[in-house]
């Protein structure tokens, strides 16, 4: 027995922010003061406090410790473990009060959350089945074998009302049921979505990094119900981490019996084998991830036939995102009631969102369906950052759109955020203050998608270019009010004539801006002005000579030699010269550099 | 700096041999080709023609298919990338923060644009979709170096250290 744990995350967000060496270091420490039968450090999965990172928790107190480095370690090992001390000045500011320190699930940012899908991430170490099946893990799996019928599991899971956490939101009863015919009797497959391509987003990631178990187990369970023998785990590339923990998962999953033959006794065998992507967000779209995982490039096909019907390998295939996954054996064990008794009237359960952009705590947080804009916000994320004011948060990435202050006080659920033009999506949650420009964010997701289009079918492949090339024009100043109708109208055909859900949700960025901010546009075409001083062609930099005190950083760090003036005399930008690159802004210590 | 675009292939007979270890491997896995790709990018750090040759023979599939799979996929680099390879991350948490204008110094500085390597094969520069480090926005990555939180200014230092 150890009388601390001391868990150290191991997400791609700390280890990013060398929380490895941390955990080298503490091995050293603790060596060097005769610990290491009394304390054990655990490798963990993500906190969600990534902002903060890396991060620490030592149990039993429950002391977060947060921005720790490297050089933290020695105090943080001889005051706490070692004499019981506290080391103030490293606990995450928000649990310091007057009352003394508060434990990490007593803060503002975890209080309000809810976890259930991220219930094991930051917990366990994800390397372990034993501290999975520590948890209560492989429980549903084995309750679900012994004691439940396939339709038994399908009628359940209807009942709980989980609907897809990958953006859709269709219900996962009932796809399981539509590929549940004629069981035993025909090849099936179970594949997992891990090709989590909106950028901004990393719930996924997250669950497979911090509780890698879970996905296996659901899978398993959804394999019993439809009567597949297969699973597929269809994983970006680009998470290394994740990629590595699945197989670690795997193979102890397959040496304790959990996966293979005749699990638990029964007849019912099942196996899953991972499948990397290659970087393709139209992957991410299930006929083109079951394409991709057949070897081809990654084209989505015409639906129907649903993959329900043919799929994988022309096969009965039903594919959840690991969210959706994450969800399963939780419901199994709890009952359907318990899950539907969280969130609103259509949506039941936690949504995990990550919050990123311009917001004091970056990371993921999970939430129970129905919290409003504000709460996540104001309260879990802590504001905006600089006292600057809350512009829009953007949902859903290149599928979404954008929500402006005036929907702040909306419930988050599927049908709220679609009936104010964005959706759920996969759960990124941008937010955007003043200085960022809309038009300009809109041109961005365009790019996203001219970029990923695969090319198949021409309103996408021709369309979107022909979007971004009028989004160009209107923040390169010479656009018409016309134009500005055209894109609209364009909008509307490309999201009725693509083939999938990449093309008709492409349009979704400029179609939510221009509804929530047309003046910004109109602004950027009628007065060729851009209001948050982004669009380049649009804005000069000036330098204010009452401000100015000639110091002559700005000259010297500009990199086209476009700023004149003496040493102590107001200088002056060259505006045939400057390429608004913005470091003299940068680099100036008086504010005297301004875009204009 | 010029740019590199095509260069002689170099494989050596220990590459081919693992390679043709590797399809050996997979060839009777459903869906063996891009497995089968990957692997060949690892060992060669690159998929030239030769090597799509090769996976073609072997598999006897046409080398219009792998080329079509090589291209498809931004992951499958047709050309040989730098031995520093940076990649600045382009999300949208990254870009609301400014890693758009990080990624412009970069192509200046280095002379070179997203995708391409300088011509003495140091740098490579690409943009890419969230390393999922958005809590250190603006990102980009050097080999498996992160640097987050990053601003224009401290680019010269940080390319200074592989010089």
């Amino acid at each position: 027995m150890y009388r601390a744990h001391v868990l150290v995350c191991g997400g791609t967000g700390c280890t990013s922010s060398g929380s490895a060496k941390i955990i080298d270091r503490l091995h050293e420490e603790l060596k060097k003061n005769d610990l290491t039968n009394e304390v054990a450090v655990v490798k963990t999965g993500c906190h969600g406090l990534c902002a903060e990172g890396p991060v620490m928790v030592i149990y039993p107190e429950a002391v977060f410790y947060s921005r720790v480095s490297e050089e933290d370690v020695p105090e943080i090992v001889s005051e706490h473990l070692l004499k019981g001390r506290i080391v103030k000045r490293l606990v995450y500011r928000e649990a310091v009060s007057e009352n003394g320190i508060e434990s990490l699930n007593d803060t503002v940012f975890y209080k309000k959350q809810t976890r259930i899908a991220l219930r094991n991430c930051g917990v366990i170490n994800p390397e372990s089945i034993d501290e999975y099946i520590g948890t209560g893990g492989y429980e549903a799996l084995g309750k679900v074998l012994t004691t439940m019928t396939p339709d038994d599991v399908i009628q359940t899971i209807t009942d709980s009302g989980l609907r897809g956490r990958g953006g859709a939101g269709f219900p996962t009863g009932l796809k399981w049921k539509f590929a549940s015919g004629n069981r035993g009797n025909v090849q099936k497959y179970v594949c997992c979505n891990a090709d989590e391509g909106d950028p901004g987003a990393f719930m996924d990631r997250s669950v497979l990094e911090g509780d890698p178990h879970v996905v296996l187990e659901a899978m398993a369970i959804a394999g019993y119900a439809i009567g597949a023998d297969q699973g597929y785990i269809y994983v970006r590339a680009e998470y290394p981490i994740a990629v590595e923990r699945l197989r670690i998962a795997i193979g102890q999953a397959r040496e304790y019996g959990l996966l293979g033959k005749n699990i638990f006794g029964t007849d019912f065998s099942f196996d899953i084998d991972l499948r990397l992507g290659a970087g393709a967000f139209v992957c991410g779209e299930e006929t083109a991830l079951m394409t991709s995982i057949e070897g081809n490039r990654g084209e989505p096909r015409p639906r129907p036939p649903f993959p329900a019907v043919k799929g994988l390998f022309q096969s009965p295939t039903i594919l959840n995102n690991v969210e959706t996954w994450a969800n399963i054996p939780r419901i199994i064990l709890n009952g359907p009631e318990w899950f539907a008794s969280m969130g609103t009237a259509k949506s039941k359960g936690t949504k995990v969102f990550a919050l990123g952009g311009k917001i004091n705590n970056t990371g993921l947080v999970e939430i129970p369906m129905g919290t409003t804009l504000r709460t996540v916000i104001e309260e879990i994320g802590g504001g905006i950052p600089n006292g600057k004011k809350f512009k829009a948060a953007q949902t859903g990435g290149p599928s979404g759109g954008c929500i402006p202050a005036e929907h702040f006080d909306i419930p988050i659920d599927y049908d709220n955020l679609l009936s104010i033009g964005s959706m759920m999506g996969s759960g990124g949650l941008i937010v955007m203050d003043e200085d960022t420009c809309m038009v300009d964010i809109a041109k961005f997701f365009l790019q996203f998608t001219v970029d990923e289009s695969c090319g198949k079918c021409t309103p996408c492949r021709v369309g979107t270019k022909r979007l971004l090339e009028m989004l160009e024009k209107i923040t390169d100043g010479r656009a018409t009010m016309d134009d500005l109708d055209k894109l609209e109208e364009l909008c509307y055909y490309i999201k009725e004539n693509a083939q999938c859900g990449l093309g008709q949700t492409a349009p979704n960025p400029v179609l939510s801006t221009l509804r929530y901010f047309r003046d910004e546009y109109v602004e950027h075409v009628v007065n060729k002005r851009c209001p948050a001083g982004v669009c380049k062609k649009l804005v000069t930099y000036k330098i204010d000579p009452e401000k100015c005190r000639g110091c002559t950083l700005c000259s010297r760090n500009c990199p086209v030699n476009a700023i004149n003036g003496e040493a102590k005399q107001p200088h002056v930008i060259d505006l045939a010269k400057c390429i608004k690159c913005g470091t003299c802004i940068e680099k100036c210590r008086f504010d005297a550099v301004y875009i204009d | 700096m010029a740019k590199i675009k095509s260069v002689p292939f170099k494989g050596t007979k220990e590459q081919h041999a693992e390679l043709l270890a590797t399809i050996e491997e997979l060839r009777d896995e459903k869906g063996c080709l891009m497995p089968i790709m990957q692997k060949a990018q690892d060992i060669y750090g690159y998929l030239p023609y030769e090597v799509q040759k090769t996976i073609a023979e072997e598999l006897d599939i046409p080398i219009e298919k792998v080329y079509g799979v090589a291209t498809f996929y931004s992951q499958f680099n047709l050309y040989p990338k730098g031995k520093y390879q940076i990649s600045v991350c382009l999300g949208t948490a990254c870009y609301v923060k400014g890693s758009g204008e990080i990624f412009n110094q970069l192509q200046r500085k280095l002379g070179i644009a997203g995708g391409e390597c300088t011509a003495d094969g140091k740098f490579s520069l690409d943009a890419c979709r969230c390393v999922g480090a958005c809590g250190l926005a603006p990102v980009m990555m050097i080999n498996d170096e992160v640097y987050g939180r990053l601003t224009p200014d401290e680019l010269d230092d940080i390319l200074a250290k592989y010089e």
